[in-house]
C-alpha cells in the first residue's frame, strides 16, 4: 500500500531514514542538507525511531563516528553536502576501504571558493574515486526510492560497500513534490533486519582488528578486493531494483532512457536537469527531430558497457556536466562517457557542456542550444568545439 | 591495589611481539592500562602513530582485544561511534556484556590534530577513556615539534639553531583543558609511578561518562636518552615537578603524589640529548627561565589542589 503525499526532497530523505530506522546516526548540519538532520532529530526526540543520534562537532567526526558504529556491527547512517563532504573526504575513503555498508544521502552543492550554497555536482564528483557506490536522483520520488534501495545494495554480502544517494541542492531538496511513499512495515520488510556480515568490534569473544597497517606486501590486495566489490555491485543494483519494482511498480536501472532507441541526437545528463531536457526532447520530436535522452542513475560503478551499447548508434552525443574537473578536457561525466564510447560499435562524436555551476539556472533554451549544436555535428560529422560552457558570460 | 607481581601475571590485551622501538615507554603505558583493565572486555581505538603502526602490521596484531584504527585525528569520534553502537545494541537487548572503551593517541593525535574530535567526544559525554601517551613530539614522522613539546626542546621543526634555541613556546596544558570540559575524571600520570597510574585507569574505567588520562611516555629516539632509562625519565619528570601527578575528579583537583624533595629541573634535562644546547654558558639564562616556569606552574597546581 502506497500513500501519495507532498514532500520536499529533504523531507523525503528524512522520512526514508526514519523508515529505515538505523541503529546509529551521526550527523552535522550543513546547507542544504540541514533539514534532513533537523527533521531526523525530531524523530529521535519523539521516540519515532530506535536510533541513537550522535550530534557530532563536524562532518569529519560524523563520518568517523559512523565508521566506528558500522564496524561495531550496526546499521549506521549520516548525511551531508558540499564542504561537509569535502571535510569528510579522508574518512570517506576509509569507510570504503573497510567495506562498511554505510548509506549517506548527499544533497549536491557547489564547493568553495567562492563560497556558494547552491546546487552543482562538484562535491560528489570529488568523491567519485573514493570507492563508494554513487546513485543520483532526478526528483523527490527518486531520492526516496534510491535511499531505500541503497541500504539493500550496500549491505549485500557480495558488495559490502558504502553508498551515497544524491539529489540536487534546493532544486530538489527544498522543492515540494508529490510522491508515493511506502509504509514503515514495507520498508522494513524490503531492507530486512541488519545482520553484520563480518565479525564486529563488539563481538568481544572474537576480537577483530579493523584498520591495520598494510604496506606494499598487502595494500594492493586490499585495494583489489575493493575494486572487485564495486564491479560486483552492478548486478546487485539491478536485482534490488527489480525487487523494488515488484513492490512499488517503479522501475530503476543503471540509467533511464527517454526516446533514445531511434534517436540520432542524444544528451547524457544527471539528476534534476533530466526533467528539463525531457521537455525539449518532446518539443523536438514534434518537430520531427530525432532527439533522445539518457539520464545516468548509477555513476559508481560506472556502467561503461551499457552506455556504449545505448549510445553507440547515435549520430552525435552531448554530455551535460554540472561540475568541472579542471583537466583542460571537460567535466568528469564527459571524460568517463567518452572513454566508455571507445568500445561502441560506431563511435559518434561526443561533446561536453559544463552548465549550472553554483546553482546557475539551466533553462529550455540552453538545452535547445545543445540539440541544435548536435544537429550540426551530426550533419558535418565533427564538432567545432569539444568542451563548451552553457549559460556563462565570457 | 594489587602489587606489581600480581599485576604482571595478568596477560592483558596488549601482547609482547609488537614492533615498538627498544626503550620506548608507550607500550609500557599500554601494558599498565591493560593490567588495570583486568578481565573487563575492552574495545580499543588507536590514533595513527607509533603505537598503531608498530602493533598492527598486517597480517599480525599485538592486540588481544577488538581494535580499530580510523585516521590520525578522529580516534575520539570513532570510539564515540563504537560506544554509541554498544548503547544501541544494549538498549535493544542484543548484547548483555559489560564492555569498556579505551582510546590511545600520541600527543600529536591528541593535543593537536585530534583536539577537536577529543573535545567533541568529551562534551557529548561518551562513556570512554582516552589515554594520551605523551612523548612530546611527532615521533613517528621524524621528531617534529607538537604542542606537547617542552619549551627549548630541539626537534626537527623546532631545531636549536644559532638564533632560535629550540621550541619557543611552553607546552599546552592539555589535562587542564580536559578538566575544563567538566567531565567526571581527568588525570595526569606516569608509568614510573605504576600504582598511581593503575589506580587512575581503574577510576577512569569506573566512572559513568568520559575520562581522560595524560600519561608521560618517553621516546628514546626523540629525547635522545639511553634506552635503558625510559622509566627513569618519567620518574625524574615527576620528581622535578615538570610532570606532576594529579587528578581532577568531578571538578576536584588533587595531587596524587608530592615529591618529598623537589629536584632541580636540570637533573631531568641533562639526561636528554634534545636539551644539550641549553648547557652552554650563553644559554644559562634559558635554563633559569625554564626552572622559573616549572616552579610557577607547580605553585599554580598546588593552589588548584588546595595545597598552598
Amino acid at each position: 500500500m502506497q500513500e501519495r503525499i507532498a514532500l520536499t526532497g529533504n523531507e523525503a530523505m528524512a522520512l526514508a531514514m526514519k523508515q529505515i530506522n538505523p541503529d546509529v546516526v551521526a550527523a552535522y548540519p550543513i546547507t542544504p542538507q540541514t533539514e534532513i538532520v533537523q527533521i531526523f532529530s525530531n524523530y529521535v526526540a519523539n521516540g519515532q525511531v530506535k536510533t541513537e543520534f550522535i550530534t557530532v562537532e563536524s562532518e569529519h567526526s560524523a563520518m568517523s563516528a559512523t565508521v566506528g558504529a558500522a564496524a561495531s556491527g550496526v546499521r549506521a547512517m549520516t548525511a551531508t553536502s558540499s564542504q561537509g563532504l569535502a571535510l569528510m573526504w579522508e574518512v570517506v575513503y576509509i569507510a570504503a576501504s573497510n567495506q562498511l555498508p554505510i548509506v549517506m544521502p548527499v544533497v549536491n552543492r557547489a564547493l568553495s571558493g567562492p563560497i556558494n550554497i547552491h546546487g552543482d555536482h562538484s562535491d560528489t564528483m570529488g568523491a567519485r574515486d573514493s570507492g563508494w557506490i554513487q546513485i543520483y536522483s532526478e526528483n523527490t520520488q527518486e531520492a526516496y526510492d534510491n535511499l531505500i534501495q541503497a541500504v539493500r545494495i550496500a549491505e549485500h554480502p557480495g558488495v559490502l560497500l558504502p553508498a551515497m544517494v544524491m539529489m540536487d541542492g534546493f532544486i530538489i531538496s527544498h522543492a515540494m513534490e508529490n510522491l508515493k511513499i511506502l509504509s514503515d512495515q514495507d520498508v522494513q520488510k524490503f531492507i530486512g533486519e541488519f545482520k553484520p556480515h563480518r565479525p564486529s568490534l563488539l563481538d568481544v569473544d572474537h576480537p577483530v582488528t579493523v584498520g591495520p597497517l598494510a604496506l606494499y606486501d598487502y595494500y594492493m590486495e586490499f585495494k583489489r578486493q575493493q575494486a572487485a566489490a564495486m564491479a560486483g555491485a552492478k548486478p546487485v543494483i539491478l536485482q534490488v531494483a527489480k525487487e523494488y519494482a515488484e513492490l512499488t511498480g517503479r522501475r530503476y536501472g543503471l540509467f533511464d532512457t527517454y526516446k533514445l532507441d531511434d534517436a540520432e541526437l542524444a544528451i547524457v545528463v544527471l539528476s534534476s536537469t533530466a526533467g528539463t531536457a525531457r521537455l525539449v526532447v518532446d518539443e523536438l520530436r514534434e518537430q520531427g527531430v530525432k532527439a533522445g535522452l539518457l539520464k545516468l542513475r548509477v555513476f559508481r560503478p560506472f556502467p561503461h558497457e551499457e552506455l556504449a551499447a545505448a549510445l553507440g548508434d547515435r549520430k552525435a552525443v552531448a554530455v551535460l556536466d554540472r561540475a568541472d574537473s579542471y583537466s583542460g578536457f571537460g567535466g568528469p561525466l564527459f571524460t568517463e562517457v567518452r572513454a566508455a564510447m571507445y568500445d561502441a560499435k560506431q563511435r559518434p562524436p561526443v561533446v561536453d557542456y559544463i552548465y549550472g555551476l553554483g546553482g546557475r539556472d539551466v533553462n529550455l533554451d540552453h538545452i535547445r542550444k545543445v540539440y541544435q549544436d548536435l544537429a550540426e555535428i551530426a550533419r558535418t560529422g565533427a564538432a567545432v568545439q569539444t568542451v563548451n560552457y552553457l549559460g556563462v558570460r565570457e | 591495589m594489587a602489587n606489581l607481581k600480581q599485576l604482571s601475571e595478568h596477560e592483558g590485551f596488549f601482547t609482547p611481539g609488537h614492533r615498538m622501538c627498544a626503550g620506548c615507554v608507550a607500550p609500557v603505558v599500554v601494558r599498565q592500562v591493560a593490567m588495570a583493565a583486568g578481565d573487563t572486555p575492552v574495545v580499543v581505538a588507536n590514533a595513527t602513530g607509533c603505537l598503531e603502526v608498530a602493533s598492527t602490521i598486517f597480517p599480525y596484531t599485538a592486540w588481544r582485544c577488538s581494535w580499530i584504527h580510523n585516521a590520525f585525528e578522529n580516534t575520539s569520534a570513532t570510539l564515540s561511534g563504537v560506544e554509541t553502537a554498544y548503547r544501541s545494541l544494549k538498549k535493544q537487548g542484543k548484547i548483555d556484556k559489560e564492555v569498556k572503551f579505551i582510546a590511545f593517541g600520541g600527543d600529536g593525535g591528541t593535543y593537536d590534530i585530534g583536539l577537536q574530535s577529543l573535545s567533541g567526544a568529551m562534551e557529548r559525554g561518551h562513556n570512554i577513556v582516552y589515554v594520551c601517551y605523551d612523548n612530546g613530539a611527532y615521533m613517528n614522522t621524524g621528531i617534529q615539534r607538537s604542542s606537547a613539546t617542552p619549551q627549548f626542546a630541539d626537534t626537527t621543526t623546532s631545531p636549536a639553531g644559532k638564533v632560535i634555541p629550540g621550541k619557543v613556546q611552553w607546552r599546552k596544558d592539555l589535562a587542564a583543558i580536559m578538566a575544563a570540559h567538566n567531565i567526571p575524571y581527568v588525570a595526569q600520570a606516569a608509568p614510573s609511578h605504576f600504582n598511581d597510574l593503575i589506580a587512575k585507569v581503574q577510576k577512569a574505567l569506573a566512572v559513568d561518562g568520559p575520562a581522560f588520562i595524560n600519561a608521560m611516555a618517553p621516546c628514546p629516539r626523540g629525547w635522545r636518552y639511553d634506552t635503558r632509562e625510559g622509566i627513569e625519565m618519567t620518574r625524574l619528570a615527576v620528581e622535578t615537578c615538570y610532570w606532576p601527578l594529579y587528578e581532577v575528579e568531578n571538578g576536584e583537583w588533587r595531587l596524587t603524589y608530592k615529591p618529598r624533595e623537589k629536584k632541580p629541573l636540570v637533573e631531568w634535562l641533562k639526561k636528554q640529548g634534545r636539551f644539550r644546547h641549553l648547557f652552554t654558558e650563553a644559554n644559562k639564562p634559558l635554563l633559569e627561565e625554564f626552572q622559573r616556569r616549572v616552579d610557577q606552574e607547580w605553585e599554580k597546581l598546588l593552589k588548584r589542589c588546595g595545597e598552598a
